[in-house]
């Protein structure tokens, strides 16, 4: 009798909680630093980006509007659901080479962490960067922080589980929705994580992941005029000028690379949540 | 309608010299060009003075004071950065008669307004950031926060010394030495501000004052040693900013263009609702990133509201700025006053109804009459593009879901109205609004504790209160 054979799993985009194959039916291969084929990945579209952020700007009036408490319990599930999974994400990351099965191990428990970690942030930013105001005059003034809107968030091309997920985290807990353009040499973690977060509760369009090439997809993203951010912790330093300059048309917030490499195991302090976040100020007279 | 005796202010109080250079490390020098322009009184046409428009080689040697300065300046304790701080918050309010002129002379604005509205908060802001000097270790940016270095400061006319102030004030206390290039016609406080520094024996260097037109604002913030760049303007000139730093390290923040709604409820009081459009839109001639120049009214008041709005436009009075009865003073300059007229045709010409009470115009001089746009649609180029001037468009609307997206509908984000006796209803609006500021039953008011700024097109960062520090500080 011969060896049972596996059943591979197809690594598609992650689009408004679907999971499409790119429009452009391209794909590319994936393989392992030394070169075996592990998948073939989508090579998302200008048009699968597109989509994404309609996807994105169609989840973003009901994530932002939702409690606080409710996206703090959410990312929880997050966390939850990739504990469960935890195995899979080892072997996924140990698939590519260069790290081994307990390196694996601590970065997805790390990721796990990091997930639990701004969870809890959800209902206390605002209390940390709001303020009320003490105006010279008779006006209740109040300032508190509000999310930005669309965010693309190009994922670094280092720490495929564990630098994504603290790209994507800081952005949608304060209630920005996302278009991510996943690590491009290692793209399956991101496609499993996207199964992670299409099961945790996390309403469609919150995240959408698209894999491929980011010197591609980036300046779709940048230059697009319903984008609000863009994190190009990714980018290289040719590519985050041209999507830098791209971004100037409507303004965008821009998080630029980091001068040097990221220790992802770092706590990450709360800059990567306010590179988001906008300051509303909302004056009221007072009298009788 | 009243009649009144003329009450103008006088003008011997201030001392305006024929022509000024660039204030540069602490001194008074020459432009190295012959690059000279006039500033004109735009209520008169009368020359004020004469100014250097800066180069490239000034805008270098002005970098250089503000590097050779930088070092002093940020290890001074912050308590003695402060006290130079409040010493000329102290000089601008002894002083602010004399600049409330010079700048109502140079800007056109109503003597009231700059007496009774930009001198006091100038002084106050000053005050406010001074403070501010010795204790940024519990602003919540870290137990040390550093200063960014050179600041290279962009403001522009409508409110020349206020918005020196919003730049200089945060800059300085953070531990920051800055150039300040005023706007090219309304130079005078800024230069009168150089002599402040003076007084207040600011070290040399820390403030630098170069004046100029666009060319000159993009030797500054080009310039490779200018750490930090911090513009106010218009949204056009903001976009190519950004664009040109993109790659550099340089931090930036805009305070772009507005094109703010201003809505009232049918439950609104309204007779506060009038003046309160009135100081949206009317205020400092329109001249005012975040006016309340699209009014949307609830259709069931809309015709007693506009009734009442052109009643009360009737009695204001548009004139001599001197003159401290005066409403309405003059349009900055001949380009801004043609803008207007080319947007308000354009008004016409797409269908919309235009209104302005009967108002004599002086013979010289730049003027613009308040002006009313009724039957105005959102696809119209006066509801969608900043005007800058008096002219208020009239947009009505059924439900508040409907307000909330018609107010929403433009690319800009800066403020936003809300005028209602309903407190779940104002706070569902104010939170449903994508603007930076929003003034429910008020409009207009500015304080420095109060972080001001955008959303989208408007820009981005904030200048006041807290928030203010993060555009100096390296977090």
């Amino acid at each position: 009798m011969s060896e049972r054979l596996a059943v591979r799993k197809t690594y598609k985009l992650f689009i408004g909680g679907a999971f499409p194959r790119s429009e452009s039916g391209r794909s590319y291969e994936v393989t392992s630093s030394k070169g075996d084929f592990l998948a073939n990945a989508a090579r998302a579209s200008r048009k699968d980006a597109r989509d994404a952020v309609v996807a994105a700007r169609k989840a973003f009036p009901g994530w932002s509007g939702a409690t606080a408490y409710n996206r703090g319990q959410i990312l929880y599930r997050i966390a939850e659901m990739l504990e469960g999974r935890r195995a899979q994400f080892v072997a996924e990351i140990t698939a590519v080479g260069g790290v081994g099965a307990k390196q694996a191990g601590d970065m997805v428990d790390a990721t796990v962490d990091r997930l639990v970690w701004y969870a809890g942030w959800s209902d206390k930013i605002g209390a940390v960067v709001g303020s009320a105001n003490p105006v010279a005059g008779p006006y209740f003034n109040l300032s508190s922080p509000e999310p930005t809107g669309v965010v693309a968030v190009i994922a670094p091309q280092t720490g495929p589980l564990l630098g994504l997920v603290s790209a994507i985290a800081p952005v949608i807990v304060t209630g920005n929705t996302c278009v991510v353009v996943a690590c491009e040499r290692v793209p399956l973690p991101a496609i499993t994580l996207a199964e992670v977060l299409a099961t945790s509760d996390l309403p469609g369009g919150v995240v959408n992941i698209l894999t491929g090439s980011a010197a591609e997809i980036a300046p779709w993203l940048a230059g697009h005029m319903d984008v609000n951010g863009i994190d190009l912790t990714g980018a290289d330093a040719e590519l985050a000028v041209t999507c830098e300059e791209l971004a100037a048309e409507n303004l965008k917030r821009v998080l630029r690379p980091p001068a040097g490499p990221v220790d992802w195991l770092a706590e990450p302090g709360i800059g990567r949540m306010t590179a988001f976040l906008e300051t509303k100020t909302v004056w009221h007279p007072i009298g009788v | 309608m009243f009649e009144y005796a003329p009450a103008p202010e006088s003008r011997d109080i201030v001392d305006i010299r024929p022509s000024y250079g660039l204030f540069i490390g602490g001194e008074w020098v020459d432009p190295q060009g012959e690059d000279r322009h006039k500033t004109v009184n735009p209520a008169t046409e009368e020359v004020l003075a004469e100014v250097a428009w800066a180069g490239e080689a000034d805008v270098d040697r002005a970098v250089q004071a503000a590097t050779k300065a930088f070092p002093v300046w940020s290890a001074m304790p912050g308590a003695e950065r402060a006290k130079y701080l409040f010493r000329i918050a102290r000089i601008i309010q002894e002083r602010s008669r004399e600049l409330a002129v010079l700048e109502t002379l140079d800007n056109g604005k109503p003597i009231r307004e700059a007496r009774d509205v930009d001198l006091p908060l100038v002084a106050a802001h000053f005050f406010y950031y001074a403070g501010w000097a010795d204790k940024l270790a519990y602003a919540g940016f870290g137990e040390n926060p550093r200063p960014l270095g050179v600041a290279g400061q962009v403001i522009p006319w409508n409110f020349p010394l206020l918005m020196l102030a919003w730049k200089i004030a945060p800059a300085l206390a953070c531990g920051n030495t800055v150039v300040l290039k005023p706007a090219e016609t309304t130079p005078l406080t800024g230069l009168a501000f150089a002599e402040i520094c003076r007084q207040a024996e600011l070290p040399p260097g820390v403030v630098n004052i170069v004046t100029g037109a666009g060319e000159t604002g993009a030797a500054l913030v080009n310039h490779p040693g200018v750490d930090k760049v911090a513009f106010t303007g218009s949204t056009e000139v903001g976009r190519l900013i950004a664009r040109s730093l993109a790659g550099t390290s340089k931090k930036l923040t805009l305070e772009l263009g507005g094109k703010a709604a201003n809505i009232v409820f049918e439950d609104a009081p309204l007779d506060q609702a009038v003046e309160g459009i009135v100081n949206g839109i009317f205020f400092n001639q329109g001249h005012v990133c975040c006016a309340g120049s699209r009014l949307l009214v609830q259709e069931s008041v809309a015709a007693e509201l506009l009734e009442a709005l052109k009643r009360r436009l009737g009695t204001l009075r548009l004139g001599d700025p001197m003159d401290k009865n005066t409403d309405i003073g003059a349009i900055n300059s001949a380009e801004q006053l043609a803008r207007i007229r080319e947007l308000t045709e354009s008004g016409e010409a797409e269908g919309a109804e235009r209104w302005s009470p009967a108002c004599p115009i002086p013979d010289r001089g730049y003027w613009f009459p308040p002006t009313v746009f009724t039957g105005v649609a959102q696809s119209h180029r006066i509801a969608r593009e900043e005007i800058f001037g008096p002219v208020l468009s009239v947009l009505t609307f059924r439900t508040p879901a409907e307000a909330v997206e018609k107010a929403n509908n433009t690319p800009y984000g800066l403020s936003a109205g809300v005028w209602t006796e309903k407190g779940s209803l104002m706070l569902w609006t104010a939170s449903k609004l994508r603007a930076g500021v929003v003034w429910s039953n008020t409009f207009n008011r500015f304080d420095p504790t109060s972080p001001f700024g955008g959303y989208k097109e408007s820009g981005y960062g904030r200048e006041g209160g807290r928030h203010g520090l993060e555009a100096y500080l390296a977090v």
